[in-house]
């Protein structure tokens, strides 16, 4: 770990509760990074994990309750 | 960070709401509310109605109890008046709380008995399938106004703010965070205080309103509130289709009414004539 | 220790209102009406006075949800109005039903339907005291014909209310509110109070709507620790929804009636007056029991063995005491001031024809109505 680039290396787990979740697309159209995606049959899903920058605007406002954001690994 | 886990009852997920229902949303703010309050789940009493509104308090871990149609701030103020130790917090919604509970809501507001109102507003009868309530814009559709609806809204903050409640504020399920905020200053307040969160009903009211998703209903949020402390902004002519959102009116001047009785019985106890 | 006992001069709304507070009463929410509001004015004096709540509501709807919130919290609540506000508690009447909270709601009957007759006497309210709300709900009416009786059955609204966690109405009516008799107040130590069953078990143990035999479920207090769910949809053992469960609903609603059942006899009360040789049977209620009376006396002056059998519990109907009573009556009649409400249930039971008196002019039935009622059934025979 190089002193510095801590807010570009930290990575996030973005975990979501499918069992919740109702496809709304909220989590979709907010996220800045494009980390949801609606699958072919209107399944959203989890799709570029590694792109996220926990800003958590998915978990605030999933009216499912259906998202968490987690602080992972640092590298 | 909140876990709000803590606070719902995971039994009862998924909620019963639609797909980008803001129902799920105004539950969160207040999650965050209590949160930020430090309040203990057993100090709050949480009442609700009927409707999608009155669903609400099925996913919390509250002390939690859902009434009659309408008539969630009578039931409250006999509880609040005998538990005047407890918080007790009413979330009701448009049809619930404007139309059938409309009389109740006025004189809550005259006693300012101390209970904190939400009022989830998107403008339509949800559970029943879209119909249109007093809050409901005029010339919008619904199941029961097919050609538009003729009829005038009321503004619920002002109807209130004249009945006499004295802590009175407006946000949005866009402005979440406010929300929350609004909501924890609320419950703080001393008095009858009461909040519209303006909400997106995408099945009900959305999709016969030219708003196909929830996100362009939230954009539409965005795009029409306008903060209190920004409005000087805006001309009267740019206001006319916005609204105002944050806090509206506060009077901590006004006696609250379980205080009052109270006193009233101490006077008595003590030999005086009251 | 002396018992003292205390002779009265009171009306009967007063005599409602102080039996109350003695039943243990802290609540009390109404709305101006005629013939009850001297409940309500007597309750907005002595509730501060020991400690408890008055409050006028915005209506009568209002009235009733705030007694049962109040109860929810665990308080003896009460409310009073007569015809037209009792119409409009129906629907809150049937909550507490179904969600098992006990309240007490008095109804002083006067002329209807709609205003009819504001300060008048009238038993119309009978069928709307059954079966005012909407669906299958138990009930206990009690009804009183003297102020005595007002204050006893008050008394013995609240033990029911408690015992079977259910709402309890007080059947009253404009003579029996507004006359002013001598009472005997009993010393307070005499008066049996009954309390709801408060849980014992931990919260996390605590079923709100799980019950015994006798399918009355015990109460929780709120800020312990029990954080359970109310609702007025058909609800499981835990309180939440099951609108979809067939199974749940059918053991609900059957266990609301079981209460009733379970307690049938120690909720039936009924007086008898002369009965043990009587040819004619009178079954009454309320006001129109005092007349029944004078009439038992003046036919058996004439040569008629006269009785009168008068209903205090009016529901669940006492049936099986009607047709105890009824068996050796060759005649049995029903005076009542409305069109024939209890008559049916009477007739039912009796599995044959009463001779029916009605008057719905607002003037009591006068012993010498019945008295000519009956000399007219023998005058045929």
């Amino acid at each position: 770990m190089k002193e510095g680039v801590i807010a570009l290396t930290k990575r996030f787990k973005v975990v979501l509760n499918t069992k919740w979740c109702k496809s709304c697309g909220i989590c979709v159209e907010f996220c800045p990074k494009k980390v949801f995606e609606f699958t072919s049959d209107g399944k959203v899903r989890v799709m570029r994990e590694e792109m996220c920058v926990g800003c958590r605007s998915c978990e605030l406002r999933c009216p499912d309750y259906a998202v968490e954001v987690r602080e992972g690994e640092e590298e | 960070m909140l876990d709000i886990k803590k606070y719902l009852r995971l039994s009862k997920l998924p909620h019963i709401w639609c797909p980008g229902c803001g129902n799920g949303s105004v539950v969160r703010a207040l999650i965050m509310a209590v949160d930020k309050l430090g309040l203990s789940k057993d100090e709050i009493v949480l009442f609700t109605g009927i409707g999608c509104s009155a669903r609400t308090n099925v996913i919390v871990d509250f002390n939690t109890i859902q009434t009659t149609h309408g008539r969630t701030l009578a039931f409250a103020t006999g509880f609040k008046l005998m538990r005047p130790d407890m918080k007790v917090i009413v979330i009701t919604g448009d049809g619930d709380g404007a139309a059938i509970g409309g009389n109740h809501l006025i004189h809550a507001a005259r006693r300012n008995i101390d209970i904190t109102t939400i009022l989830i507003n998107n403008s339509i009868y949800g559970m029943t399938g879209g119909q249109y309530s007093p809050l409901s814009p005029q010339g919008t559709y619904a199941t029961t106004a097919p050609y538009g609806n003729i009829e005038p809204s009321f503004d619920i903050c002002k109807l209130v703010e004249a009945a006499g409640a004295t802590f009175i504020a407006r946000s949005t399920v866009y402005h979440i965070q406010l929300t929350a905020d609004l909501i924890a200053k609320a419950i703080a307040h001393k008095g009858f205080s009461f909040i519209e969160v303006v909400s997106q009903c995408p099945v009900g009211y959305g999709r016969r309103n030219r708003m196909r998703t929830p996100y362009e209903m939230l954009m539409w949020q965005k795009e029409h509130a306008v903060l209190v402390q920004q409005a000087q902004r805006y001309s009267l002519e740019e206001m006319k289709d916005k609204f105002l959102i944050g806090e509206l009116f506060v009077n901590k001047e006004k006696r609250e009414y379980t205080e009052l009785y109270e006193e009233l019985r101490r006077k008595l106890a003590e030999g005086g004539e009251g | 220790m002396s018992l003292k006992e205390d002779v009265r001069f009171m009306q009967g709304n007063e005599a409602i209102a102080e039996a109350a507070i003695l039943a243990g009463v802290r609540f009390f929410a109404g709305y101006p009406i005629t013939p009850a509001t001297e409940i309500a004015e007597m309750m907005a004096l002595r509730m501060p006075q020991v400690g408890g709540v008055f409050i006028q509501m915005e209506d009568e709807i209002a009235s009733i949800a705030a007694v049962i919130g109040a109860s929810m919290a665990g308080f003896k609540a009460m409310t009073a109005t007569s015809g037209p506000g009792f119409t409009l508690m129906q629907e809150n009447l049937g909550y507490a039903t179904i969600v098992d909270i006990p309240c007490v709601i008095v109804d002083v009957q006067r002329g209807g339907p709609s205003t009819g007759l504001p300060t008048l006497p009238a038993q119309g309210d009978v069928m709307q005291a059954r079966w005012g709300t909407h669906g299958d709900h138990p009930i206990v009416v009690l009804c009183p014909a003297t102020v005595q009786e007002a204050f006893e059955l008050t008394i013995e609204a609240f033990n029911i209310s408690e015992l079977i966690r259910n709402p309890v109405i007080l059947l009253s009516d404009a003579v029996v509110g507004h006359v002013r008799e001598k009472v005997t107040l009993p010393d307070p130590s005499r008066i049996r109070i009954v309390n709801r069953r408060v849980t014992n078990l931990p919260p996390e143990q605590y079923k709100p709507f799980a019950a015994g035999p006798d399918g009355v479920p015990d109460f929780a207090y709120r800020g312990k620790g029990y954080r359970y769910h109310v609702t007025s949809n058909v609800h499981d053992e835990e309180g939440f929804p099951a609108t979809y469960n067939h199974k749940v609903a059918n053991e609900l609603i059957r266990r609301l009636h079981k209460k009733i059942e379970f307690y049938r006899k120690e909720i039936t009360y009924y007086k008898t007056y002369r009965v043990e040789d009587s040819d004619v049977l009178i079954v009454a209620y309320g006001c129109t029991a005092r007349s029944a009376k004078d009439a038992v006396n003046m036919l058996r002056e004439g040569g008629i063995r006269a009785g009168l059998l008068q209903l205090q519990t009016l529901w669940p109907f006492p049936g099986e005491v009607v047709e105890g009573y009824a068996k050796r009556a060759k005649v049995v009649v029903v005076p009542e001031m409305n069109m024939g409400q209890l008559v049916g249930e009477v007739e039912r039971c009796i599995c044959r024809k009463a001779v029916r008196i009605n008057r719905v002019d607002g003037k009591m039935i006068s012993p010498w109505e019945i008295v000519d009622a009956i000399k007219e059934v023998f005058s045929h025979a």
